[in-house]
């Protein structure tokens, strides 16, 4: 098969391109949220660590 | 030596954007295939580090069983995970370049297509194979097993499919012919590193957060109303643990 013309090329290869960037952005977007959620609960728990230590005192 | 995340994304990143440049502003357009042959520095990069992620998910789970230490399963999990990500741009990537270079999104009877579906196909029933066995030992063990056993099948499934005939897929590494010129090679090389930093890059990333999820998990239990205050610090370094779900 002859090559693709640039103009018909380029949809392709920018295609190809923009996908492995979104699964990369994706990928990182899931790591985010789960980072997100961690510090959430870390936050709880460091409220619970401080009301413990407040009441031991 | 242990490369901390930051250099590592920072190495990734420069890497990435070298090989971008190079692929579009050095690397000579292909007799051939013309402007197309662009997806080569991405498609195939991909490919290798994917499958050599397989392999190196075998090796941890090798130390896994030889240690009995969780660290290794998490890094057999964490790197059959992100090949298994990028197997995902392997198919689709070849997909476009497969319509812009044949007309056609998938061709049954190419053995490097085929093959390369099947080896994704297998590793894409690691997860419920693994989430199938609820006792967390038990289920390290046995997805330990399965990543040895198919991690040993990716190098054989690439070697038959070297000695395959009939090939349509192109063959530019290592054959008779040439190959590419030094100017392509060069842009390749720039590519495969990139992309090899950034797989690195995300295990080491996914790494860290399951580090700290079973950090968190440690000190809930720690913290859990009602039990005793124990003296003994959470230890500074967790196992990042697998078992319980697909985080």
């Amino acid at each position: 098969m002859p090559a693709l013309p640039l103009d018909e090329a380029g949809k392709y290869v920018a295609g190809a391109y923009v996908v492995f960037v979104a699964l990369i952005l994706i990928y990182v977007a899931i790591m985010a949220a789960k980072l997100q959620r961690i510090e959430r609960e870390l936050r709880d728990l460091a409220g619970i660590a401080e009301r413990r230590g407040e009441t031991d005192d | 030596m242990r490369i901390n995340l930051r250099t590592l994304s920072i190495a990734s990143v420069v890497m990435i954007a070298a090989s971008l440049a190079l692929v579009f502003f050095y690397a000579p357009l292909d007799a051939d295939q013309g402007f197309i042959q662009k997806i080569f520095y991405l498609h195939v990069p991909l490919a290798i580090v994917a499958l050599s992620g397989f392999v190196i998910g075998g090796l941890h789970a090798i130390r896994h069983l030889h240690t009995g230490d969780r660290l290794h399963d998490a890094r057999s999990y964490v790197s059959i995970h992100l090949s298994v990500i990028f197997g995902v741009g392997v198919l689709l990537t070849g997909a476009i370049w497969a319509k812009a270079s044949w007309g056609k999104w998938w061709v049954w009877d190419e053995p490097t297509l085929v093959s390369f579906l099947i080896v994704f196909l297998l590793y894409a029933t690691y997860y419920p194979f693994r989430y199938a066995i609820e006792d967390p030992e038990r289920q390290a063990r046995y997805a330990s097993v399965f990543a040895i056993t198919a991690g040993a099948f990716v190098p054989l499934n690439f070697l038959a499919v070297r000695l395959a005939e009939n090939l349509v897929h192109p063959r530019v590494l290592a054959t008779a012919e040439g190959g590419m010129p030094a100017k392509m090679w060069l842009t390749f090389l720039v590519s495969i590193s990139g992309m090899a930093l950034l797989w690195a890059t995300l295990v080491r990333f996914e790494l860290t957060a399951k580090s700290a999820s079973a950090q968190l998990a440690r000190l809930r239990r720690a913290l859990e109303p009602g039990r005793p205050e124990r003296r003994a610090p959470v230890p500074a370094r967790a196992a990042p643990t697998i078992a319980g779900g697909a985080e």
